[in-house]
């Protein structure tokens, strides 16, 4: 069996509290179908909410899901959760697992101890790990001394201790410094690489994490995956356009004067984005079929009485991808308005 | 399948350790328990000592609250450290990890009762020698297997309960620090802490012993002061209700477990910190 994890019309809907005693079904997942093959790494790339720690939950055992079905190593997540228990491992950005009161080295020894590896190759993976990561020196600091992105480390040493077939990494460079992550980034690539059978699933928000990292991405926006391939594939899904990125001045009052430049011939998605209500300043991102389009942007921006401060035309990236599946950028989501072609 | 079940066992040995490592190791390095965990239960001992002499009760009655003051800390540590534990452990975010970890739950939280149990009997001991120091305590003990073997199976019994209710504050328990203190006081009434159990009427006795302290300690008293007569039943049929309780709490309580984390699963409770 070449697939890692396969899911089958995968649903998940949780009850929520409304107004009043009322419950509602939200649908975290709606219908997920996923084949991520052994040896590679595969991203879930998405906005919040998008389900991507609801996927991972459910395929870490952690929840069942409503509807649907999820293999894990071979294994059904339902009916077999603990033989899949035994070939995977979990890291999640921003946990604060531990005791405080133990060492590094300790609580590491500790959760080592629950897929029975015998101490002493615990302890040497621990020291190897530490010395990869840089955090070989706090070994012996008791956990609540760390600071948010020593304790980050220490939980992505926790992930690799029991050497699992599949590993489940949900926003591991979260918080951590740009020199970390690209060592934790070089870390997984090599780990994957090192044995043919080791899969990784990763989410996370970094378009640039996931362009580096990923063998194949599945783009996800409520509970639903949008696309699913190479991040080059994906690319070349805007490849043939032409994506600009604009800074106008311009009048608070003229911003949905703005949002009609998704109607303009040629253009095929406008995301504006703006620091706040009643901003003078908008960033503009727009894909258009192709040059022949940008006269007829700029010529629509000067009609709505708009200044451009700043041009750029840019190679299509993940986030143009997402732009183009979603209708708004993946980053960013405060203040941006969307403006869709018909 | 015999390979299978060896590493079956033995991953569930080694996690138990491990969880007992943190509880043993972890309390040792706050000395903070030596005033909290010996020195305050010894004040609310002596304030039952000084009532006992102040009414010239017969002198073994010191002894008798002193043991009800020591078997204090193990229901504190069932309250606490047992009952409560997954949910202080999901707060924590350790519960997803030992939860997706390839072992039997009751490895967690027997690792927790055997860590709990050897600190919890350093204070308790401390306690006894302590306060039979201070207030000159004699025991004439009848049989010290009979002590021992009862002291043990108030311990399994105790402890499978609080597994039981690990289970059930996890999925119950909002706020698992009001259950535990729902349900510290009363217990103090009904397992006769400070007083021989008989006092509470026959029938209301009878049945608080569905919580294991009430037949042990009535058990061990019986045992420790053989010359006094105050038992509730019979030291033989106590010890019987003790394994009864035990084996049936035990049980009670890895069928719970499964049926939590079943319901957990589905209601998402294992992952969501604020319920």
């Amino acid at each position: 069996m070449s697939e890692a994890i396969i899911t089958e019309q995968l649903r998940r809907e949780f009850r929520v509290d409304k107004e009043g005693k009322r419950r509602e079904a939200f649908v975290a997942l709606d219908g997920v179908d996923l084949e991520v093959n052994r040896g590679e790494i595969f991203g879930l790339l998405g906005p919040n909410g998008a389900g991507k720690t609801t996927l991972i939950k459910i395929l870490s055992t952690l929840l069942t899901p409503t509807s649907g079905r999820a293999v894990v190593g071979g294994f059904d997540v339902t009916s077999d959760p603990y033989s899949v228990r035994r070939i995977i491992n979990m890291v999640s950005g921003g946990e604060h697992s531990g005791y405080g009161i133990l060492t590094v080295r300790e609580n590491l020894w500790l959760f080592s101890q629950l897929y029975g590896i015998p101490n002493r190759v615990a302890l040497e993976r621990i020291d190897r790990l530490m010395d990869i990561v840089g955090l070989s020196d706090r070994a012996r600091t008791k956990v609540h001394k760390l600071s948010t992105g020593q304790r980050q480390k220490m939980n992505f040493i926790r992930g690799f201790i029991s050497d699992p077939e599949i590993l489940f990494l949900d926003e591991p460079t979260l918080g951590l410094d740009v020199e970390t992550s690209r060592v934790i980034r070089k870390y997984i690539r090599e780990w994957v690489d090192g044995r043919p059978d080791r899969t990784v699933l990763l989410t996370t928000h970094y378009m640039a994490e996931a362009d580096q990292l990923c063998d194949r991405l599945a783009i996800v926006n409520q509970g639903r995956i949008l696309a699913c391939d190479t991040p080059s594939a994906l690319k070349r899904r805007v490849g043939q356009d032409s994506v600009l990125e604009i800074d106008v001045s311009a009048q608070a009052g003229r911003l949905q004067d703005l949002s009609g430049l998704s109607a303009k011939r040629g253009v095929r998605r406008v995301a504006i984005s703006s620091d706040g209500q009643g901003a003078l300043t908008h960033k503009l991102s727009v894909i258009v079929d192709g040059d022949g389009a940008i006269p007829g942007v700029l010529e629509f921006l000067a009609q709505c009485g708009a200044i451009v401060t700043g041009f750029k035309k840019t190679e299509p990236t993940l986030e143009d991808v997402f732009l183009e599946l979603v209708g708004r950028r993946l980053t960013g989501e405060n203040g941006s308005q969307v403006a869709h072609k018909g | 399948m015999k390979t299978d079940l060896k590493w079956h066992i033995r991953v569930n040995v080694k996690a138990a350790i491990a969880r007992a490592y943190v509880r043993v190791v972890g309390t040792n390095r706050e000395f903070s328990w030596i005033f909290f965990d010996t020195l305050l239960p010894l004040l609310g001992t002596a304030a039952y000592v000084y009532i006992y002499r102040a009414m010239d009760a017969p002198e073994e009655y010191v002894g008798f609250v002193l043991l009800g003051g020591a078997m204090t800390a193990y229901w504190m540590n069932v309250l606490w450290n047992m009952a409560s534990n997954f949910y202080f452990e999901r707060q924590g975010w350790n519960l997803e990890l030992y939860f997706i970890a390839p072992i039997s739950r009751m490895a967690i939280l027997a690792g927790m009762a055997i860590g709990g149990m050897f600190m919890t009997t350093i204070r308790a001991g401390s306690l006894i020698v302590l306060g039979s120091l201070l207030f000159n305590v004699s025991f004439s003990v009848s049989s010290v297997p009979l002590v021992v073997l009862t002291f043990v199976l108030t311990l399994v019994a105790l402890y499978g309960l609080g597994m039981l209710f690990s289970s059930l504050f996890l999925m119950y328990g909002r706020e698992a620090w009001h259950t535990s203190n729902l349900l510290q006081e009363p217990v103090y009434l009904l397992t006769g802490f400070y007083f021989p159990v008989r006092a509470l009427g026959f029938y209301i006795a009878i049945a608080a012993s569905i919580i294991p302290l009430t037949l042990g300690m009535d058990a061990v008293r019986q045992l420790v002061f053989s010359h006094l007569h105050f038992g509730l039943l019979p030291v033989h049929v106590e010890i019987a209700g003790l394994g009864v309780l035990g084996v049936g709490l035990l049980y009670a309580a890895g069928v719970a477990l499964e049926r939590m984390e079943r319901a957990a699963k589905k209601e998402g409770r294992l992952t969501l910190r604020w319920q």
